[in-house]
């Protein structure tokens, strides 16, 4: 059961292998238990079973692993073995109510209308039980789903000790605008702009995955100049993305000159987007075949400029941060999540690498201009508040790098082309590595070319219970700085 | 200490004059659109057919842009071939009323500033509770950013609070999903007397992508009653900025 498949290309449907449910698990643990990344694991209905289609991505080889097994009511679930399938399998019993016998905390995770024809209405939102510490001087804190901020909703119960969080149980749905639903039996008219929005923040990188799913779908091959485009935008976004975070992190320890500096600078870096494309979040940009906008010699010129500016003031305005001792006694020892946790959950993208896990989509499965043009993956090893916010800081100073390789030898050419009809019976796995991590899109095309179903992994999907983890033991008031450290998308999430 | 003041003296004084002066947007911004009827060809409808949210509707008198429905994806201007659609640099959408999105030429949405009584308890300081309810995250970010220095909401009397009792009113993003509605009417109902209502975004003003699905509803005005509609996908910082300017009566016109 080697990895046999490629990442961003289409095979028939009918050559992924269909398992007994005994073989589908014991595949999946044992690859999971040897590095690989549980990146998918969803139902959709075949004849009377409901097929569990599982998606495993090796980093090391580049290669992805494909199963399915048809189930009916029930199945002996994973995660007692398998603990990054804790998250997956809670969706699968909201969404289709198969039962996975054995799951030690079986609990809706969106509070979302199950997608079979009988099912009853979900229970209210928020209306479950949770963890409780009893015993002397421990007390409960609820927070959210309306929170301090201008930030999404989302519900928080910690167990407290004192000051101390014994646990923090994270309660989400929401955000859930029935995305997956909506786009399933598409592509319509709004597909595009349910991408767009899917997570607003993560605008290029959620586009990006659902064109690459559509191209490859219909065997496009996108034009270079489309493709160094489309990289470049990606860039900017996490650049945007991160910059904003080390000022947001900054802000939280209450040091404001940081704060104040690095929040401006992510606006610079969202008005480079709306230099190509008129949209600060790149929206109208990316589309299946190409972009709609082009870098014209002036822009161009205009763009690196601007980038060496934002970089003199990030450098400037993120040097002060990390020369500052009472701002790193804050950052270093806070919210810690060890490789080991890292690697039990599953977690990706920068959460993982801050613990010295080295995955990167853009390394490991290459797709696009990351062909051509590589980002050496950023990583630190102590997996606390300290090690998120380096990470950053080290995939900004390689991202500017990059787009400034990008912009230096940008190739000629249309920057867009026909991208025709899906091909019928097909699957696609779209990676793209976004600013916060994997991102994971999956296509399953019907006779007639159309989505018989579309799964979508939004990173935080793995990391929320990172999150989780790494609050324990810590003090409740840098609940703010942890959560901040990981910035996890609530939308994203909920879909 | 010298480092956070050399620092200070590399990133410069960054705040905008605004509403004095407005900064210069790029050139490929897609603001305010531009609709001329006479350019129109009787039997074409094809701004009405790629529109993705049914923003554009045409009848006898020509075709009417819904900026409240708009995404702002310029689809319509790319699909006319007459050029009776094209999307021009203007940020001032915001209007208040929802009939006063509807734009059939170019003219500019009108908001009527708080009068009387309103406006001598806001119009000098305005609390305002921002409710997210299923917004993606851009509304928020580009609200997030008049926090900054470059827009420097503080100025002008207008201020982002953390609890509804302390505020005069809420701002809404999102297309309010089921599982948002009942916080959302709670967080409005501990707001005291009088209180403002404002809908920022698409999906706020109309349901945006999401219209018409049932894990939502279709934007803020289905559930409570708003005063203050600003339009966009998300809106631009200075289009959101306008639009509270405008309604405390401190619009640059």
């Amino acid at each position: 059961m080697s990895g046999d498949f490629r990442a961003n290309a289409c095979v028939a449907r009918t050559a992924v292998p269909v398992l007994a449910i005994a073989p589908f698990r014991a595949a999946i643990i044992e690859q999971t238990r040897g590095g690989a990344l549980l990146a998918a694991l969803f139902g959709v209905p075949h004849e009377s079973a409901l097929r569990l289609h599982a998606v495993l991505a090796q980093p090391t080889a580049g290669t992805l692993t494909l199963l399915c097994a048809d189930v009916v009511q029930e199945y002996p679930a994973l995660t007692p073995e398998c603990m990054p399938a804790h998250w997956f399998e809670r969706e699968l019993w909201e969404q289709w109510r198969v039962l996975p016998v054995g799951h030690p905390w079986l609990k809706p995770i969106r509070f979302q209308p199950a997608r079979t024809a009988d099912a009853p209405m979900p229970a209210p939102i928020g209306c479950t039980e949770f963890f409780a510490v009893a015993g002397g001087e421990t007390h409960e804190v609820a927070v959210g789903p309306v929170h301090a901020g201008i930030i999404e909703p989302g519900h928080f119960r910690f167990q407290c000790y004192g000051e101390q969080v014994l646990h923090l149980e994270i309660s989400l749905g929401y955000q859930h605008r029935g995305i997956e639903r909506a786009v399933a039996g598409g592509p319509t008219a709004r597909t595009i702009h349910h991408m767009e929005t899917l997570a607003g923040d993560t605008t290029i990188g959620h586009t990006l995955a659902y064109v690459q799913a559509c191209e490859a779908l219909a065997e496009c091959r996108v034009p270079p100049r489309a493709q160094a485009l489309r990289a470049i935008a990606l860039e900017l976004e996490r650049l945007a993305n991160h910059t904003g975070d080390i000022g947001a992190l900054a802000g939280d320890i209450g040091y404001l000159p940081t704060a104040a500096y690095c929040g401006r600078i992510r606006g610079d870096f969202l008005n480079m987007t709306a230099l190509l494309c008129g949209n600060r979040f790149g929206r109208g940009l990316v589309r299946p075949g190409g972009v709609l906008f082009d870098l014209d010699d002036e822009r161009r010129t205009q763009l690196a400029q601007r980038l060496r500016q934002a970089e003199r003031d990030v450098r400037v305005a993120t040097q002060l941060l990390w020369t500052t001792p009472s701002v790193l006694a804050r950052f270093e020892g806070t919210g810690t999540l060890t490789r080991a946790q890292c690697e039990q959950l599953g977690v990706v993208g920068v959460a993982a690498r801050a613990s010295g896990i080295i995955n990167d989509v853009r390394g490991d499965f290459p797709a696009g201009w990351y062909c051509q043009e590589h980002v050496s993956p950023a990583s630190c090893d102590t997996g606390d508040v300290y090690a998120r916010a380096m990470v950053r800081l080290l995939e900004i100073q390689h991202a500017l790098l990059f787009i400034h390789c990008v912009l230096a030898a940008l190739p000629k050419g249309p920057i867009t082309t026909t991208c025709g009809p899906r091909g019928a019976a097909r699957q696609v796995v779209s990676l793209v590595e976004g600013w916060r991590g994997m991102i994971c899109h999956v296509a399953l095309t019907d006779a007639a070319g159309q989505f018989a179903a579309y799964k979508i992994i939004d990173p935080s999907f793995h990391n929320w219970m990172g999150l989780a983890l790494a609050m324990r033991g810590q003090q409740i008031s840098d609940f703010p700085l942890c959560n901040k450290s990981f910035n996890l998308s609530y939308c994203g999430h909920d879909l | 200490m010298i480092r956070a003041i050399l620092t200070r003296l590399q990133q410069r004084y960054r705040t905008l004059v605004y509403p004095t002066r407005t900064p210069v947007l790029p050139d490929r911004f897609r603001g305010l659109p531009r609709i001329e009827r006479a350019r129109c060809a009787a039997d074409c409808a094809a701004c009405v057919a790629v529109c993705p949210v049914q923003a554009i509707t045409k009848d006898t008198n020509g075709i009417a842009l819904d900026l409240g429905r708009c995404l702002f994806c310029g689809a319509c201007e790319t699909a006319c071939a007459y050029h009776a659609v094209t999307f021009t640099r203007e940020h001032r959408l915001a209007a208040g009323s929802r009939a006063g999105l509807r734009c059939t030429a170019q003219e500019l949405p009108r908001v009527t500033a708080l009068q009387g009584r309103m406006h001598a308890l806001f119009g000098r300081s305005l609390k305002l509770r921002q409710v997210c309810a299923g917004g993606c995250n851009a509304c928020e970010a580009d609200i997030n950013v008049l926090n900054t220095v470059v827009f420097d909401l503080g100025r002008f009397g207008i201020q982002f609070v953390a609890a509804p009792r302390h505020a005069d009113g809420v701002l809404i993003t999102g297309p309010v999903t089921a599982n948002m509605r009942g916080a959302l009417e709670k967080t409005w109902q501990a707001v005291p007397a009088p209180k403002l209502v404002i809908a920022v975004g698409a999906c706020a003003i109309s349901g945006g992508p999401y219209r018409d699905q049932v894990e939502t509803h279709n934007g803020a005005d289905t559930i409570l009653p708003v005063d203050l509609y600003i339009p966009g996908c998300p809106p631009h910082p200075l289009t959101i900025l306008d639009g509270l300017l405008q309604l405390l009566g401190k619009g640059g016109g």
